[in-house]
């Protein structure tokens, strides 16, 4: 199994950069903010990217997807995370599609999935509802009735919760909040009566949204998978989104890592580049290391994830550990090491560190990973 | 089956053939006898014979002359009928020889390369002086050219091994009246002279593999000078790369996972497993399926991960490189890298084992405590040895970073 991109690869990374350097740079996402964008990103934008093949990349042609794999979609990512550019790629193609995509009926898979390889659905994945990430620690509650279920529950940062088209609610049909067993996942209209999406803006100026539910209808056609075993299709996207959001925090540790050291040979201080000072150096090549193992452990769980291999989940969990460690030391050093300029709302290290923070957070933490890692190590 | 795989597949029952006739019925998987010391011997003798020590080097050189895939043939192969495969010194096969194949003259080569694959020649290296440890190029050992041989005096420190070697590749000043770079050579001599005496320094450990050694009036032959004149620098770098390449090769990191299955292997995954944690478990126990001491548990899965993370990246890097290019500097990351880490193996070990891992010597502590306990001292020295961790940081920002001096 290799670990360097092949030819086809390389294209997309270089296609991938080049567009996004030209239509989303970090200036893009600042627009967005400044303006307080209803939406946060280009609709029309995230249609361009669409054509372009990426919001269908791990679909089947049938519905216009390029069946392609994790490998290419982390490609892309990384190159947002260089670009802090805000696509729904992780809330619509990652997670929602991939769920309808794993558990959908032909029908659904029909009704949902062309949409999304077009740029035109937006899904939003509706399963967290404490701060910190816990996977199944789920109490909304699907209450089956004659010819359906009654949905009630409170779910948090739900990723681009405020302009989905479809939510997909993870709720419980047994149990209680923490079993494994007993959830089951729902297509739920977000205009429906008694759903309530309250948008969120948070530190890295995209959008998440709350999402009240009281007592929503649904149909027994709305059921995603099977009743009871909604955990493995959320184990799925987990695993998948992890290594996701990874190769999106490889992109920010390379683009700061990057731009600290050109800062490094730039900046004058005592009438020398502060790039001669050893103090700065040790630190800088302490980083280079970190960014050299984030990528390497991200290219091969893409490549797990891809192949299906055993110990997959394992590896994602190692991603995700090693990208947000080394994430959070490279935006805090290289902000540091930009000094005084590096606090400014202008320079744009400290978007990078916002975004970094909320991507560590986002589907567990280091220490989150780690302790799963371990588990599945054995200990 | 292409051409390549069906003469591959014929070089591998050629080894088999050849194992069945010259692997010692001692030293084959699944032998009841302990190996005697002649078979050992004679056992090292059909490798060398057939250049498998140096697999790779060229046939008239001592080495085998094999391609890349049919050393993996031969390392299979050995791996499944014998209980170990033979190896010769390191400083000869890994360090000496790839920068004699690089540097050195068609004699120098005919001379020595042979000789090294075969194990005859025990070889260490005369880098660091007392005064000379990380600033390695301002290193004083003088050699001064007296007909067709030089004359060497100066004192060398920290040479592993050399009261068992035979001989020493070496690094000396040649001229003292540039800048310190471009005054050293690169030359080889025999150690068994008059004028030569090594020391052999006690360590923390107890151990004491590194010695000192001192020249008075040594006397080396000219033509083991390798490579031009006050050239031997570029030739000391390159021996460092392979050094460091050679010290990094990657801990063992319980990453079954990602490993191959083997052909007929059951089905079943194998979970992976972390050595260290099972350590941990005969001295913690568990509390929730969980090693019992979150604190020290986190320190392991911290280790584990690292390692996993290092392995690939060594992966990766190999992949990367072109073949027949020689290792870059990204290899002084790896150096630093993998000394570290066992550094923390070293830390986390006596953590686990408590007062157990205090002890220096009797039989009120097991052997395997005392061996641990001796290897976490000697640990330390992993981030000195082979240029400090501190020197490695320095060449990372100069080579790979490009900061400014």
């Amino acid at each position: 199994m290799s670990l360097v991109l092949t030819e086809e690869q390389e294209l997309l990374k270089e296609t991938a950069a080049e567009f996004l350097r030209e239509h989303a740079p970090v200036t893009h996402l600042r627009e967005f903010r400044d303006r307080e964008d209803a939406v946060g990103f280009s609709r029309k934008l995230w249609k361009e990217m669409a054509a372009l093949g990426w919001a269908g990349i791990p679909f089947e042609e049938t519905f216009g997807g390029a069946e392609l794999g994790m490998a290419e979609l982390g490609v892309v990512l990384e190159e947002c995370g260089r670009n802090l550019a805000p696509y729904p790629f992780l809330s619509t193609v990652v997670m929602g599609g991939g769920v309808v995509a794993a558990g959908g009926t032909d029908a659904q898979k029909q009704a949902i999935l062309p949409g999304v390889c077009e740029g035109e659905t937006i899904l939003a994945l509706a399963f967290q509802e404490t701060g910190r990430f816990s996977p199944y620690a789920i109490s909304t509650k699907a209450e089956a009735g004659s010819d359906g279920f009654k949905l009630s529950g409170e779910k948090v940062f739900v990723l681009d919760g405020h302009v989905a088209d479809h939510l997909i609610v993870a709720a419980r049909t047994s149990g209680t909040a923490g079993e494994r067993d007993g959830l089951t996942l729902f297509l739920v209209d977000p205009s429906g009566e008694g759903c309530e999406v309250i948008r969120t803006n948070t530190i890295d100026s995209r959008n998440t949204a709350r999402v009240r539910l009281s007592g929503v209808a649904v149909e027994t056609s709305a059921v995603l998978g099977e009743i009871g075993a909604g955990a493995d299709l959320l184990d799925l996207a987990f695993d998948r989104a992890t290594v996701a959001v990874s190769a999106e925090l490889v992109g920010i540790s390379t683009e700061v890592f990057e731009r600290t050291v050109t800062y490094l040979k730039t900046r004058e201080q005592f009438g020398v580049l502060i790039g001669t000072f050893q103090a700065l150096k040790h630190r800088a090549a302490e980083m280079f290391c970190e960014v050299e193992l984030s990528q390497a452990v991200v290219l091969d769980a893409l490549r797990a994830l891809d192949e299906d291999r055993p110990g997959a989940s394992r590896l994602a969990s190692a991603a995700k550990a090693r990208c947000s460690d080394a994430a959070s030391l490279v935006t805090c050093e290289g902000l540091q090491m930009h000094g005084g300029i590096g606090m400014t709302d202008e320079e744009e290290i400290g978007l990078f560190l916002k975004r970094a923070k909320v991507a560590e957070l986002t589907l567990g933490d280091a220490a989150y990973h780690r302790d799963r890692f371990a588990q599945l190590t054995g200990f | 089956m292409t051409t390549t795989e069906s003469s591959l597949e014929a070089f591998r029952q050629e080894l088999s053939e050849w194992l069945k006739t010259s692997c010692p019925a001692s030293i084959l998987k699944g032998a009841d006898a302990k190996p005697s010391k002649a078979d050992h011997e004679a056992w090292l003798a059909a490798v060398a014979e057939r250049g498998y020590t140096t697999p790779n080097w060229p046939k008239e050189y001592g080495g085998g002359g094999l391609s890349k895939e049919e050393t993996k043939v031969l390392q299979q192969e050995v791996a499944r009928a014998a209980s170990y495969m033979p190896i010769v010194s390191f400083f000869g096969t890994a360090m000496l020889g790839p920068v004699l194949l690089e540097f050195g003259n068609e004699e120098q080569k005919l001379e020595h390369l042979p000789k090294i694959a075969r194990g005859e020649i025990n070889w260490c290296q005369g880098y660091s002086e007392p005064g000379s440890g990380s600033d390695l190029a301002s290193l004083q050992t003088r050699a001064v050219r007296e007909g067709d041989q030089f004359l060497i005096n100066g004192s060398k420190i920290w040479t592993t091994g050399a009261n068992h070697a035979d001989w020493i590749f070496c690094l000396v000043r040649t001229d003292t009246d540039v800048p310190k770079h471009d005054g050293i050579s690169f030359i080889l001599f025999d150690l068994h002279q008059p004028g030569v005496t090594i020391s052999p320094i006690q360590l923390i450990s107890g151990q004491s593999d590194f010695c000192q050694v001192f020249f008075e009036d040594v006397k080396a032959e000219a033509r083991n000078l390798v490579g031009p004149l006050n050239g031997g620098w570029t030739i000391a770098k390159r021996l460092l790369q392979h050094e460091r390449q050679m010290l990094s090769a990657a801990p063992a990191s319980g990453d079954d996972a990602t490993s191959r299955p083997k052909k007929g292997a059951s089905t079943k995954p194998k979970a992976p497993k972390s050595a260290l944690a099972e350590t941990a478990r005969g001295y913690l126990g568990d509390q929730n399926e969980r090693l019992a001491e979150p604190a020290l548990r986190d320190r392991i899965a911290q280790y584990e991960l690292d390692s996993l993370c290092f392995g690939l990246t060594l992966k990766r890097s190999g992949q990367q490189a072109k073949a027949g290019q020689g290792p870059g500097a990204a290899t002084s990351m790896f150096k630093l890298y993998a000394s570290e880490l066992n550094k923390r193996r070293s830390e986390i070990l006596m953590s686990v084992r408590g007062t157990d891992g205090l002890g220096w010597s009797g039989d009120t502590y097991t052997p395997i405590d005392l061996m641990e306990t001796r290897g976490w001292l000697r640990s330390k020295g992993n981030s000195i040895e082979g240029g400090t961790s501190e020197v490695q940081l320095n060449v990372i920002a100069k080579r790979v970073l490009g900061l400014p001096d």
